[in-house]
């Protein structure tokens, strides 16, 4: 089947197998491997992504559902050679260390934030429910979600 | 912050963030999964079902002509390919055969019986359908206890009581103490099996270049040298004709410090099929067949005076191997027997193992190895002894310390502990927590019918592992330092770090050696081309071993940078500071830059002095490093539901000299988060079938953002006299000190009911039974 989906501001359009999964499509034919594949179930969130501005998980749905779509991935956040504020706070607050989840994490967190510019520590961590992390105890990351949200507050 | 700092600005000791972090917040990092190469081939692992059962006969046909496939491979054909290696010697050790794949038997469910290599990974899961296996199902045992039992199914049927070894090791008099004894507590305690569960699964890319007989295996490792002797031998290729890459390796704790099946089995399919292939562990996969943790029943007794002194320790571990042995699966209780005083002054030990083989995984190193278990046994004990002198937990602590004036302390189990104030961290936490307070506002909840806990854990564990004698591939470490003739410093290490960060603690300790910025210091690991050998990242040594090999050659090529700077400036009398080598008497100075191109250009060279500016260094130990701290647990649980509530957390961690606070914190967190998973949620379920039940994140609770407590971290410093750079490792402090602490605390809560023991992992259903139970008596 034929598909036209726009990531991170580019038009792609590619012929795929119905049963191909969108996170394979943006991997293997698209080329944008910062999405990562850590369960294949959709309990990990490594492979979140936003689409049409709602963070999803794309090892769980295909290719052929995105048709269409607006999609961004880790890859898409930083423009013009600058870093996205949630990447730099991730930096900055040492909100990784094997670095794996943290794509989505940032992704994930990314959206907490588009959604509440202002959340608490409890907001914060059920925000991240859907995204585990195996290195950093989630501490320096909750921290990294806040430094985000005071700096945009600034 | 800027990461470029002005070259008089020390580093270490500095919150600096990572080097390593630009690729990885930008999905620009590359794991084995992001390597592709063109022709490459996929495989797919067609496992067991069954945990034990005779192999009648396997029908590859439909698989082989199935769309995509272009090989299909089962145990007659990999006969020749070398056994997966174990590391360990014990005496009189049953070490089973262990095949890539499986030939005439399977041993637990998982076990690799063929592979399906295809043009694409979708082509290759399908026709792994295909491929039909005859099985003769055999009874399966799965219980390290039960398969003791005359006439339990014989994992291997040439050892019909399923023992691989049993291990004995004593010191001082433990008779005379236990018979000296006011008091004796006796507990069973068992430290559960856990799943790593490593972000990233297991993976590998390997790809052949017959022409050049040269193996190029990229793996996810903590230890690719390593890997690269042993896979090779299993290959019968040369060492050298082979070459393993680790790219990014989204994280391992224990369970990549391992030579797996897979490994040599995509080495021999890219030999065979002359194309690269690659293999993906797939979640399911990674539950079922990369190493688990722990896995032990451990029977205890300590002897005591009445007066709260611990006068001797006894220890029965019974260890459930699994059905082989991995790299270093029987040696890892083995470390519970050396950890097993803890930081208590007793030197009356006496320990016997007993590793059994079951139909499961193997068992291996899990962030802490052995420590975790013994550390949760001896701070459980002395709980239990304090409960029953009616002692408070941390005066009995304080009592048995090993004191300060004790070091260097000789253990009853062989140790050598090197340096430590084992109370400055107790005191430092009872205080940070407010521990006096906390015990009054006990006694008011208690009166109202709450159930508030307060749990103390003291540990200590074994780092910077380790000496070569106590190591089964050597325990050195090695680093080059090349200064490259623009003066840029290229820094390899034979540690291979994966998300610890020593990309950043070495560039800091590389750029306040030399007065360079942190940005001219570039830190490769991974590549066995590249870098020379090395033994790898575990056991908290990459930075008290692999950073002194680095601080070694750094200042071997102080030396040379001096000379070349004294000829330089035509005077004997210089110093080489802020990456300037400056003549005393007349003020004059060189850049590094400067005696790096004069070094390389060699139009004069000092006397007895050769081109360049390279030092490669390999260092040996002399001993271990022993780390500490204490950490205390403040629950409240709900009597109507058994949830328990973590309201307090606090570490005080002493890891000798700390090269980068943000980096150390980060280490303790996420080492709590392992050690709460245990202490709370986490199990791997084995049914009586040999069936992980617990298969899938959905069934296996790994915490999560909204499940973990806030961590107070702090430190105490004591510097290793073990190493120059006065640091112990950080690894694995966090797991270890944690799972007591919450046990403590939690029995603490429910003491009033006559609880004095808990086995993890502390599920709700367990507390609210207890609370229910002793709310009927």
């Amino acid at each position: 089947m034929n598909i036209t989906v726009n990531i991170n501001g580019k038009r792609c359009s590619h012929d795929v197998e119905p049963r191909l999964l969108l996170v394979h499509y943006l991997r293997e034919v698209v080329g944008l491997t910062g999405s990562h594949v850590g369960c294949e179930t959709s309990l990990c969130g490594a492979c979140t992504v936003a689409l049409n501005g709602k963070a999803v998980k794309s090892c769980t749905m295909f290719a052929v559902q995105a048709d269409g779509a607006s999609i961004v991935t880790v890859e898409g956040l930083a423009t013009d050679g600058k870093l996205h504020p949630m990447q730099e706070a991730f930096w900055n607050e040492h909100g990784l260390q094997c670095g794996f989840c943290t794509p989505g994490m940032i992704m994930a967190s990314k959206q907490i934030l588009d959604r509440n510019p202002k959340p608490t520590e409890e907001e914060i961590r059920h925000g991240l429910e859907g995204n585990v992390c195996r290195c950093t105890g989630y501490q320096h990351i909750v921290n990294a979600v806040k430094a985000a949200a005071a700096g945009a507050a600034k | 912050m800027a990461s470029t700092m002005t070259q008089t600005e020390t580093l270490v000791g500095k919150r600096v963030r990572r080097c390593e972090d630009p690729r990885l917040i930008t999905g620009t990092a590359t794991y084995v999964e992001d390597i592709q190469m063109p022709g490459m081939h996929y495989a797919v692992i067609v496992r067991s079902p069954h945990a034990a059962a005779l192999i009648r006969s396997i029908n590859v046909k439909q698989a082989k002509v199935a769309p995509g496939v272009v090989a299909v491979f089962t145990g007659k054909d990999t006969e020749r390919v070398g056994q997966v290696p174990c590391g360990a010697s014990l005496p009189g050790l049953r070490v089973p055969h262990h095949h890539v794949l499986a030939t005439d038997r399977v041993y637990f469910v998982g076990h690799p019986v063929a592979v399906v290599v295809a043009t694409d990974r979708y082509l290759a899961r399908d026709a792994s359908d295909l491929v039909e296996v005859d099985y003769d199902v055999l009874p399966a045992v799965a219980d390290p206890e039960k398969a003791q039992v005359q006439g339990a199914p014989a994992v291997h049927p040439e050892w019909p009581d399923n023992i691989a070894f049993t291990f004995h090791q004593e010191g001082g008099e433990v008779d005379k103490a236990f018979a000296e004894a006011d008091v004796v507590v006796k507990q069973r305690i068992t430290s559960q099996r856990l799943i790593p569960m490593a972000m990233e699964t297991r993976g590998v890319v390997a790809e052949w270049r017959g022409a050049d007989r040269q193996l190029n295996l990229y793996t996810s490792t903590q230890i690719p040298h390593l890997v690269r002797t042993l896979v090779a031998q299993m290959l019968g290729l040369e060492e050298n004709r082979m070459r393993v890459v680790t790219p990014e390796v989204g994280g391992g704790f224990g369970s990549k410090l391992n030579v797996y099946a897979e490994e040599a089995l995509m080495g021999f399919v890219a030999m065979k099929i002359n194309k690269p292939v690659k293999w993906i562990e797939s979640r399911r996969e990674n539950f079922l067949c990369t190493i688990h943790g722990r896995g032990h029943v451990d029977y205890y007794e300590l002897a005591a005076k009445r007066d709260g002194t611990i006068l001797g320790i006894k220890l029965k571990i019974i260890q459930d191997l699994g059905a082989y042995h991995q790299l270093l699966t029987p040696v890892i209780p083995t470390l519970s027997v050396l950890m097993m005083p803890g930081l208590y002054r007793t030197r009356n030990v006496r320990a016997d193992i007993v590793g059994v083989f079951t139909n499961c995984m193997p068992t291996d190193a899990y962030r802490g190895a052995g420590r975790p278990e013994a550390t949760h046994g001896i701070e459980r004990m002395v709980d239990i002894l304090a409960g029953e002198l009616k002692m408070d937990p941390a005066e009995i602590r304080l009592k048995n310390f090993i004191g300060n004036d004790e070091f260097p302390y000789q253990t009853g189990t062989g140790l050598l502990y090197d340096s430590g104030n084992y109370a400055a961290p107790l005191k430092k936490a009872l205080d940070n927590v407010g521990y006096v307070k906390l015990r009054q506002e006990q006694a008011e909840a208690r009166k109202q019918g709450k159930w508030m806990g307060i749990g103390i854990s003291t540990y200590g564990e074994i780092c910077a592992i380790g000496p070569s004698p106590a190591t089964p591939a050597g325990g050195w470490e090695s680093a080059t330092v090349k200064i490259e003739p623009t003066g840029k410093v290229t820094v390899m290490t034979g540690a291979c770090p994966h998300g610890q960060g020593e990309e950043t603690t070495f560039a800091q300790i590389t750029a306040d050696e030399l007065g360079v910025g942190i940005d001219d210091v570039l830190v490769i690991r991974g590549d066995t081309a590249i870098v020379q050998y090395g033994i790898g990242t575990f056991g908290s040594r990459a930075t008290a071993i692999g950073g002194t090999a680095l601080y070694y050659a750094l200042q071997d090529l102080k030396a040379k940078i001096k000379k070349f700077g004294a000829m330089l400036l035509e005077s004997d009398d210089v110093t080489f500071s802020s990456g300037q080598v400056i003549c005393d008497r007349t003020g004059k100075s060189k850049s590094l830059p400067e005696i790096a191109a004069a070094s390389y250009r060699a139009l004069k060279l000092p006397a007895n002095t050769e081109p360049g500016l390279l030092s490669t260094r390999f260092w040996e130990p002399p001993n271990f490093t022993f780390p500490f701290g204490a950490h205390i647990v403040v629950s409240d649980i709900d009597g109507e539901t058994g949830q328990i509530k973590i309201r307090r957390y606090v570490a005080v961690d002493d890891c000798g000299n700390i090269i980068n606070p943000l980096l150390v914190d980060g280490q303790v967190h996420g080492g709590v988060a392992q050690g709460l998973g245990q202490a709370l949620w986490e199990q791997a379920v084995y049914d009586e079938h040999g069936q992980l039940v617990t298969g899938e994140l959905m069934d296996y609770a790994v915490p999560r953002a909204h499940m973990m407590p806030w961590i107070e971290t702090d430190h105490t410093t004591t510097p290793s006299p073990v190493n120059p750079l006065g640091v112990k490792g950080v690894g694995e402090a966090g797991t270890i000190g944690c799972s007591p602490a919450v046990v403590n605390s939690v029995v603490d809560a429910l003491s009033r009911l006559g609880v004095r023991h808990i086995d993890m992992p502390l599920t709700p259903e367990k507390i609210w039974k207890l609370i229910a139970r002793g709310k009927l008596k």
